[in-house]
């Protein structure tokens, strides 16, 4: 099949108006997000974040390589994501689809190219070796806003991971296994955050924060903000023909700088909950 | 109630056996019919042991014979049109396959508009094929463009249950408020009220007692319809 087909006319005629009444079909309000689930697994940096019934399953694990002749002192952070058809039956192995292509980049600009991670602290020994940290990323259910799900999903994985303890003397490097001593922490700047705006080609019709499968598909633009919960803005994206005025977007960014606190309080509850629940043996 | 796994062999057996949907009836080489399973699910049959099907639950619609289903034209194709019913392949609906429809009167439909019809062929070689009347009697019996409303997608199973006569979902959204319906056994619920907040309210129930979802069962529904705002 190559396109999916797109929404019959009544279904796009009722979403339209009932969205100029500020009713959705899920019963949200507009600037509402869906509650996220975090569930982590046995593993540290295996976490699966649920928005609805979209579902996101992130893992991360760590490996020693040498470095790039470029950066002798930095650590790499790769991001691997594919949409494949298991999320949904619209999406097709193979050549990736428009999707695909947004939400690599995106992901690559928020957890990567935003210095969630601190690089450097990623490295053991100069030009020698250094941590490589693999983030993967399964999307296991589309019901719209995969983006901000597998965003959030990234950088708790990334949070809740820890590498093995190494020890450098002089030229020889020591890693420690988990059982002998604690693993640690990455070092993180920063914690962003992904929201997804989406408008609708009536301009009287209201911007709605998480758009699910149906209003995504028929939505005429979408906005995607990155930023944390200090207020720093870390890429703003808008996909879509509608244009927007400046007072507009000052809005939508106050909308998120409060979901991001929110979102933060909620992440760093989770972690702490599942840190407690953990136990780590040292001997 | 036994469950049965694809490939296992059923012992049904009566003078005059019918066989449902999961069932095969397969001739082995000593020249004796043998039942297998073709899905994974609760085998199931009449009083009588005439009648044996097996019951399960899925998200893909296998197109059979005489089923009534809701699909979305998807493009127009010489004399009729190709129609979305969510099986592994478009089904073909003739523009002759309407109630008082003839060469030179034929019903217009859009792309994207919605059909309620009914499955005339389903062949695993072949196209589906879908007819919006009934070809004895060529009246509508019911079938035809479903104009205006919404489409709630649901679990095959949840379908099935809002077409079973005794399931209280309908008649108790039917005496909270007025209330259309056209109920397709593709995992597919047309649906329409004046009041597009009742049209919410109802797709919203249908969520909720999905089998395949949060399943909250009766109570848990008329708990959550008090909550809503209707």
């Amino acid at each position: 099949m190559p396109r999916p087909p797109s929404p019959s006319i009544p279904e796009k005629d009722f979403l339209f108006s009932t969205l100029k009444q500020n009713l959705r079909l899920d019963g949200r309000l507009p600037l509402e997000m869906r509650q996220p689930t975090l569930t982590f697994g046995p593993e540290l940096g295996w976490v699966e974040c649920a928005m609805g019934k979209t579902r996101v399953l992130a893992q991360v694990d760590g490996k020693m390589v040498k470095p790039t002749p470029e950066r002798p002192l930095e650590g790499i952070i790769t991001i691997h994501s594919e949409i494949s058809p298991m999320a949904s039956s619209d999406y097709e192995p193979g050549r990736p689809s428009d999707e695909e292509v947004t939400m690599t980049r995106m992901l690559d600009k928020v957890l990567r190219r935003s210095d969630a991670v601190d690089k450097e602290s990623l490295c053991v020994l100069a030009g020698q070796r250094v941590w490589h940290i693999r983030l993967t990323i399964h999307c296991l259910a589309d019901a719209g806003n995969l983006l901000d799900c597998a965003c959030l999903a990234g950088i708790v994985a990334l949070k809740h991971f820890r590498r093995p303890e190494v020890e450098v003397m002089g030229d020889e490097v020591t890693v420690h296994h988990p059982s002998e001593r604690a693993p640690v922490p990455l070092a993180m700047h920063h914690t962003p955050y992904c929201f997804t705006f989406a408008y609708f080609p009536d301009p009287a019709t209201q911007a709605i924060l998480d758009p699910s499968y149906l209003e995504q598909r028929l939505s005429a633009g979408l906005l995607s903000i990155a930023l944390n919960a200090q207020r720093e803005l870390c890429v703003v994206q808008k996909a879509g023909g509608v244009p927007l005025a400046p007072d507009e977007i000052m809005r939508i960014i106050d909308v998120a700088v409060g979901k991001a606190k929110e979102t933060d309080k909620l992440v760093e509850d989770r972690l702490r909950e599942d840190w407690a629940g953990r136990h780590v043996e040292v001997r | 109630m036994t469950s049965v796994l694809p490939g296992e062999v059923v012992h049904a057996q009566h003078v005059n056996l019918k066989l449902g949907p999961g069932l095969l009836q397969e001739a082995s080489v000593d020249k004796e019919n043998v039942i297998i399973s073709t899905r994974a699910g609760d085998l199931k049959h009449t009083a009588n042991n005439r009648q044996w099907w097996v019951e399960s639950n899925s998200w893909r619609y296998i197109p059979a014979p005489q089923e009534s289903v809701v699909g979305t034209v998807i493009a127009r194709s010489g004399e009729g049109y190709r129609v979305d019913i969510g099986s592994a392949h478009m089904a073909s609906l003739d523009g002759l396959a309407f109630e008082g429809a003839t060469k030179r009167n034929r019903p217009n439909l859009k792309v994207g508009s919605l059909v309620y019809a009914r499955v005339s062929l389903a062949h695993k070689d072949m196209e589906p094929e879908l007819e919006c009347f009934d070809a004895q009697t060529h009246k509508a019996e019911g079938f035809g463009e479903l104009k205006g409303g919404f489409v709630v997608r649901c679990s095959l199973k949840m379908s099935r249950l809002l077409l079973d006569p005794n399931y209280f979902l309908l008649p108790f959204l039917g005496s909270k408020f007025p209330l259309d319906a056209a109920i397709g056994v593709n995992g597919r619920v047309w649906l329409n009220s004046q009041d597009p907040r009742h049209v919410i309210a109802a797709a919203r129930c249908i969520e909720k007692l999905d089998p395949a979802g949060e399943n909250v069962g009766e109570e848990g529904l008329k708990h959550f319809l008090a909550t809503l705002d209707i």
